[in-house]
Formats: structure tokens, sequence, C-alpha cells
């Protein structure tokens, strides 16, 4: 099995379980941690994609690397915006649930959860 | 065959592009130096200039052949980064630049340092200026990772917008938007690097002419495909929609709704009709229009039963947003091939008066609001005499829309049905004429209440001031005369369709959607009416009285079939679904 072969295979493994938590998980916190794999399986990709340009005597193609860097910072800014917005709602509201209706009878409970 | 490449050199006027993204830009960052105390002033600089720059393109364009041009550093595509603007962008940026515009007047009585909380009115005025510079990039960005960064500026910029009350609902609401947004970003963000992989080159006008009906290349469709209708709040993608354009104050709404969902929209018209022109297939663009189809069922029955006005016109954004769908599989002739650009002509123009008229309602219903202390349509009676300017505002900014002659959105229902004539796709003309009768429904059933007498004098609990209904008025009025508009030199629309809009069928294509939504509004809305215990209404109900039930019992069926399709599970399975059946169907297809 090559290198590619090996990557591609856990880029896409990222991506299934990014998915899966983004999709299942119910705790907003654990949304942004899948998004964060989702997203890092995707940046895997474009690092296999950049292996194209080692024919043309290149180690590697260097636009995905940028591509790369791009995306990274974007979902950077994008985790913090969204763990702004959650403590933010932890301060108001006491809980950090997404569903309306599970949070008007968590008001009740002190715990918060 | 396609037409040759453009010319890879900066045309005459390129530099508008630059401008056009630089100057909100750099008002963001000089508001930031600046401080709370001269934000206003900034917004108020920005916004005219930014306004003078979208209507010197809109000049610029006819001249230069149709094309402007502007390599950054020079550079050529594939290593360089190209801005290109055509009559789809040019269009587009200045209806962004209009309705901004029209905002900015409204919201300049509303966002005083001073008047909400402290940081409220600061970050309004950012945001609105971050707002204007990621949507001009998306209309004249020419590669697809560029598209990507600006999509993600979009929803930064919007996002906050949500929450601007900081109340704990909305910072729910928001945070659901943004967890669902980067979803479909990331989906997006996976098609481009399979196109990187596939070409070597994310550059618009050049991927145009290498794609071919790949494998990968139609996965990396799917994919993108599924990414912008997430963030387009397509049906039955939209679990984040109405909580966040109904929960955000009004000047906001306006914008999230005029303009923010119309980013991704735009993106998804660049994929399908310039990067991989008709690729897709027939049977694709005809799921899009089943998910439009949908949209505009359910958006417009759940519209129909909401108890608050916002939340009415949060709805008829989701089936307005349906609506703009329907172009996609009149675009592809029998043999499905892309043929006909007057579909695309058709559902730009409806994109246009759309966003104008929904921020016009949006601003006169944010009036209204601010003078009632509630939006509850029930408690509207009598609310025509207290704001008689609001009022207007919303029934031409509502006439507009339902396509009454010679609204933007008439011309437009005109050139789509047309092409289902031409195509023989007659099943998308009912659902262009439902979609019609749909929208007076709930216009009619609002004025209805709004026209209704009162008792008791409305007593006013806000100022109403004069700006504020005017911005709106102008800017419904505006929706209203689209039609009349020289369009031809700018969108693949026939010159001479504008003619058509008046004389004796036009009276009868008038009258259809008119008594339609009439019914419609009897029959599905729950509310009683303030005139509901006059005789000729018991007699009317003694009539179709058990109809009404009937209508009113499937009407909560599709409420609770939307509040499941809302829960964040059930939204995430439909995604990958939709996801599946796009990429089945291109494949099937090629």
């Amino acid at each position: 099995m090559s290198a590619v072969t090996v990557f591609g295979l856990c880029a896409a493994a990222a991506v299934g379980l990014g998915l899966y938590g983004l999709i299942a998980n119910p705790q907003p916190l654990r949304k942004i941690i899948a998004f964060n794999l989702l997203g890092s399986g995707v940046f895997l990709m474009f690092g296999i994609v950049g292996r194209r340009g080692a024919a043309a005597g290149f180690g590697n193609d260097p636009v995905p690397q940028a591509l790369v860097i791009t995306g990274v910072v974007v979902a950077f800014s994008a985790t913090a915006l969204a763990i702004a917005l959650l403590l933010r709602l932890f301060q108001i509201a006491g809980s950090t649930t997404l569903n309306s209706r599970a949070a008007a009878s968590a008001r009740s409970d002190p715990s918060g959860h | 065959m396609l037409p040759p490449a453009p010319a890879l050199v900066t045309t005459a006027g390129g530099f508008l592009l630059v401008l056009s993204i630089v100057v909100p830009v750099a008002g963001v960052l000089l508001a930031f130096v600046l401080g709370e105390r001269y934000v206003r002033q900034v917004a108020s600089t920005v916004v005219p200039v930014g306004l003078a720059i979208a209507f010197a393109v809109l000049v610029l364009l006819p001249r230069s052949d149709g094309h402007l041009v502007y390599l950054l550093g020079a550079w050529p595509p594939p290593l360089g980064v190209a801005l290109r603007a055509d009559g789809l962008s040019a269009v587009m940026l200045a209806t962004t630049a209009v309705v901004i515009c029209a905002v900015a007047i409204f919201a300049a009585t509303d966002f005083r340092p001073q008047s909400v909380e402290a940081r409220a009115p600061f970050a309004f005025w950012i945001l609105l200026l971050a707002i204007w510079g990621a949507l001009n990039t998306i209309f004249i960005a020419g590669d697809l990772f560029t598209l990507y960064v600006a999509l993600e500026l979009l929803t930064f910029a919007a996002v906050p917008l949500v929450s601007l009350d900081g109340r704990a609902e909305t910072l729910r609401a928001a945070l659901r938007y943004l967890l669902f947004a980067l979803l479909g970003s990331v989906l997006y963000l996976m098609g481009t690097a399979l196109l990187y992989g596939l070409y070597g080159t994310l550059d618009i006008a050049l991927l145009s002419h290498r794609v071919n009906a790949d494998s990968g290349v139609l996965i990396a469709a799917a994919l993108m495909t599924t990414g912008l209708l997430a963030k387009t709040a397509l049906f039955p993608l939209h679990l984040w929609l109405p909580p966040a354009h109904a929960g955000a104050p009004a000047a906001a709404s306006a914008i999230l709704s005029a303009l923010v969902v119309k980013g991704s929209f735009f993106i998804l018209v660049r994929l399908w009709f310039d990067v991989m022109p008709g690729l897709p297939g027939l049977a694709a663009a005809q799921l899009l229009a089943a998910l439009g189809a949908g949209a505009i069922l359910f958006g417009s029955v759940v519209a129909l039963r909401q108890e608050r006005l916002k939340l009415l016109i949060a709805y008829s954004t989701l089936a307005q947003i349906g609506y703009l769908f329907l172009m996609f599989p009149l675009a592809f002739g029998a043999s499905g091939k892309l043929e006909s650009d007057q579909a695309l002509a058709g559902g730009l123009l409806q994109a246009v008066s759309h966003a104008t008229a929904k921020a016009a309602m949006f601003m006169a219903v944010g009036s209204i609001y601010a003078g009632l202390g509630h939006d509850r349509i029930t408690g509207l009676c009598g609310v025509a005499r207290a704001l008689p300017l609001s009022v207007l505002a919303f029934a031409i900014g509502g006439i507009a829309l339902m396509g009454v002659q010679p609204s933007g959105a008439s011309f437009a229902k005109e050139l789509l049905l047309q092409e289902t004539a031409r195509t023989g796709q007659w099943w998308w003309a009912i659902v262009l004429q439902a979609g019609g009768m749909f929208t007076t429904a709930y216009v009619v059933l609002v004025l209805s209440h709004a026209l209704a007498p009162s008792d008791q004098p409305i007593v006013l609990v806000g100022p109403a001031p004069l700006s504020r209904d005017l911005a709106a008025l102008v800017l419904a009025l505006c929706s209203l005369f689209l039609g009349l508009l020289p369009w031809d030199s700018y969108l693949p629309a026939p010159s001479d369709a504008a003619s058509k809009l008046f004389g004796i069928d036009a009276l009868s294509k008038l009258l259809l959607p008119v008594l339609g939504g009439a019914a419609l509004a009897i029959l599905l809305s729950p509310w009683p009416h303030p005139l509901g215990s006059s005789a000729a209404w018991k007699a009317l109900m003694r009539v179709v009285g058990p109809l009404r039930r009937g209508c009113l019992r499937f009407g909560s069926l599709i409420e609770r079939g939307d509040e499941v399709l809302r829960q964040w599970s059930a939204a995430g399975i439909s995604l990958l679904l939709v996801s599946l059946l796009l990429a089945a169907s291109m494949l099937a297809a090629n």
C-alpha cells in the first residue's frame, strides 16, 4: 500500500468520524470538536492532492499547501467564534443545549445540564 | 460548443472590482481604529461610496464587452487569482448596494450609540460593512477557493448579527446557524479539493474548459451543491433559518433574509452554469427543483400558521428560496444539455426582486413592532390607521413579491413560465403558479388583519421616525418597478418581454393568483379574523367549513413535520441523503 493510499484512508476516516460526531452528538462543544476533526480530514486530503506536483520535478505542489494554510486559519476563526458564542450562551442561560424546548426545562435544574 | 476563454488581462475599469471589496473592508478596519464614537460617520461615508462603485460597474460593463477582469498582482491564472464581473455579478452588486443603503438609512435611527445595549450599534455597523465586503467578493471572485473564503467571511459576519441583542434564544439560534453553516462549508471545501486534485486549477474560466464527466467531478459537484444548499437553507436543510431570521433585530433580519442567503445561491449558480455548464444533468436539476417545491409547500403552509409576523416572514423566505431553485431544470433542454439562459435570467431576477421586496417587508414589520410593542398577527387591527406608511411599505413589498405587474417577480415568473412551455415540463408551471398563490395568501392574510377596523384606538409605545418608513417604502417601490428596467444588457432576457406585462391577458394572470391566494388564506390560517362575526363570513363558513377543517388538519400535520425536520439529527440525515441522491442522479445521468 503506497503512502498516498494510507493518507487517503486516514482522511476518509477523519471525515467520516467528524461527520458522525457533528450530526449525532447533541452537545455543542463536541460538535465544534467534531467540526475540527472533519476539517482536518479535508486538509489531509488537500495534502494528498499536493503530491500531484511531485511529477513535475517539485517535491510537492505548493498551491494546496497555501490553500490548507488559509483553510486552517478559517477553521480556527470559526472555532473561536463558536466557542465565544457557546461561552456567552452558558453565562446567560446556564446551559449549553441547542434545543430550546430542553432549555426551558433545564432552567429549573440548578446543575445546568 | 463553449465560447473561447476570455482574455486573461486586466480590462479598463477592472480596478473598480478591487475597490468594491477594499472600500467596505477598509470601512470595517477604520471603524475598529476610530472606535464607537465615529462608527456611524465611517458607515455614512462608506455606504454612498460603495453605492457609487456598484453603479460605476453597472455603467462600465456593457462598454467593455460584458466582462470586467482584474488580475491581482498581474499574475494570470492558474498561478494568480483573477477577479471577474459579468452581467450577473453587476446586477447582484447593484442590488446589494441598494439594499444595504436602504437598511443603513433604516437603521440610522435604530442603532444610535447608547440607544440599545452599548456595544450593539458598534457591532451592527461593522458587521453590515463586513457582510457587504464578503458579498461583493462572492459576486466577483474568479476562483473556487476565493469563493470559499468569501462564503466563510459572509457566515462569520452574519452569525453575530443574529445574536445582536444577546438573549439566550438568539444566541442559541446563532450557534445552530454557525454549526450547520460550517458543516456546509466543509462539504464545499471537500469538493474544491477534489476538483484541484483532478485539474490542478480552481479558476472558474479555466475549469469550465477542462472539466468532463468524470466520476470525481460529479462527486465534487454533489458535495459542493449539498454544502451550498445547507448554507442557502433549502428545505429540508432549513433548521437554522426561522429562529435566526425571526430573532434578529429588524435591520439585521432584512440583511440576512434579503442578501446573505443569496450569496451561497449565487455560488451555486456559478457552479452549475459556469464551472461545469450542464454537467450535473437534468435528473439532479429535477431533484433540486423538487426540494424547492417542498420548500414552497412547507414554508408557505407553516408561514400561514404563525402567530408572530416576523416568523411568518421568516418562513416566507424559506418558501421564496424554494422558488429560486425552480429555474434549474428549466435551463436544461430535452436533450439533457444546458440550453437556455432565459431560465437563468428568470431565476436571477427572482433573487433580485426577493432581495428588495423582502428587505422592505422586514423593515416595515420592524417599524410595526417598534410602534406596537408586539407583532402578533391577531393584534394588528387598526394598525393601518396608526402606522399608515409602514403598512403601505409592507403592502407594496408583498404585492411586488406575489408577482403583480410590473414587478420583477412577475417578469421572472413570465420568463420561467415560457421556459416550462418550451421544455414541456408542465409540472413546474403548476408549482410556479402555486408558489405565487401561496405568496399572495400570506400577504392577504396580514393585510386583512392590518386593514381591519379596530374598536379601541391604538396606543403607540415607540416613536415612528419618518426616515425608517421611507427607506422601506422606496425599496418596496424599487421591487415593484423592477420589471421595467432594461435587463437585456446584463441578463440573457429578451428585451420585448417587459412590454407583454400589460394588457388583457395580464389581468387574468393577476386575478388567478389573487383569488387563489385569498382562498388559501381563508382555508389554511387558523387565526380568527376580526370580521369573523359578520353575517357574510358565517354564510361562507357554512359552505366551506368542513373543507377548512380538513385543510387546517393538513396544515398542523405539515407544521409537525417541519418541527421534526428541524431537529438537528433529522437535518443531518437529510443532508447526507440529499448529497447521496445528488451524487447518484449525477452519476446516472453521465
